[in-house]
């Protein structure tokens, strides 16, 4: 599996963000992840407590959005959902298929503290 | 305080961008690029080799080699018959990425290639996931893995242009359902181009040559 590659990737993606918006620690990283992409949630969040230690982003949490496989059946227009295997269209038998969901995988916010937060929280 | 920062990016987005910038390379000199995949031992190397042997001597070509350890037992097979190769190490991991392919495509001489093999490193997981800028992508499955691989491994299927059956000759002594096959495969990816071939005897490669050959030429204007 090639999570470690895809873990650095976010980190980089993440730590980049981070900066951008003067963020002092990243506290959560919502991703999105197809039931196609490949990838295994334990797998990314073991590369991430590694790589992560000594950055800006090693107190994040991690949630991941699974989102199933959805296949649009292009003779009778009917829309399943993929269990675990792959099979013809429930409805019809057609093998004639699309697959219209399952695929993504991004990021799609984090959530930062910010180093004036710090300073309101000492202050106060 | 919390603050939420909207992001929406796909993680593997850097990986693109640099397959983006290949691809543009690769068009600068008229190099027309295939990426090969499949599992170990499907015939790849010798896939290559047949096809190197059967193409028209006019077309100039070059190969890179991935493989995850160091070794460059495929890259002397191609060296050995006379065209470039340059092997590429990935260092354990499962799959070439646009980066690793970009550095190997400098190493060769652009100016001196119609068209570019690239044989990613045996897997059917990983490779699906990392474009390279490449223009055509294939897989070959061979008749000994079984007929049931479209269905444990659904995305490699996917987003591919040409498919090769190899290994043929094998198939009085395997149990292959062609059909059931060929059934999984139309559900992930209708209509796709299918080449059934034996790269060991030759057999069925003109089809595949042809097609090959026609892309090749068709992309140089």
């Amino acid at each position: 599996m090639h999570e470690l590659a895809v873990t650095e990737s976010l980190l980089a993606i993440v730590v980049q963000s981070a900066i951008d918006n003067n963020a002092q620690k990243v506290t959560d990283i919502a991703l999105t992840i197809g039931a196609l992409s490949s990838i295994v949630d334990d797998s990314v969040q073991f590369y991430w407590n590694h790589i992560s230690k000594g950055s800006v982003a090693e107190e994040a949490t991690l949630h991941f959005n699974r989102i199933p496989a959805t296949l649009l059946c292009l003779d009778c227009s009917t829309e399943f959902t993929l269990e675990d295997e792959l099979t013809p269209c429930p409805n019809c038998d057609s093998i004639n298929l699309n697959i219209i969901a399952g695929d993504e995988f991004q990021v799609d916010y984090i959530e930062i503290q910010k180093e004036k937060d710090k300073n309101n929280e000492t202050t106060s | 305080m919390k603050q939420r920062v909207e992001i929406v990016r796909r993680i593997l987005d850097s990986n693109e961008q640099l397959a983006e910038l290949n691809r543009k390379k690769l068009d600068e000199h008229q190099v027309f690029a295939i990426n090969i995949m499949a599992s170990p031992g499907a015939g790849k190397t010798t896939f290559i080799l047949q096809t190197i042997a059967k193409l028209p001597k006019d077309l100039r070509l070059g190969v890179i080699e991935g493989d995850t350890a160091p070794v460059t037992i495929d890259s002397d097979k191609i060296t050995a018959v006379g065209m470039p190769a340059v092997q590429i190490n990935t260092g354990g991991d499962c799959h070439l990425d646009a980066n690793m392919v970009g550095l190997a495509i400098d190493e060769l001489d652009l100016d001196e290639i119609d068209l570019l093999l690239i044989e990613n490193v045996g897997n059917l997981i990983c490779p699906a996931g990392f474009a390279l800028g490449n223009h055509a992508n294939i897989v070959i499955s061979s008749i000994p893995e079984g007929d049931d691989k479209p269905y444990k491994y659904p995305n490699i299927y996917r987003n591919i242009d040409v498919l090769i059956i190899n290994k043929i000759d094998l198939s009085p002594y395997i149990d292959f359902r062609m059909d059931y096959f060929r059934e999984g495969v139309e559900m992930l990816n209708p209509g796709l181009k299918t080449f059934a071939v034996s790269s060991k005897t030759g057999e069925g490669f003109e089809p595949w040559i042809e097609w090959l050959d026609e892309k090749v030429r068709t992309s140089q204007g």
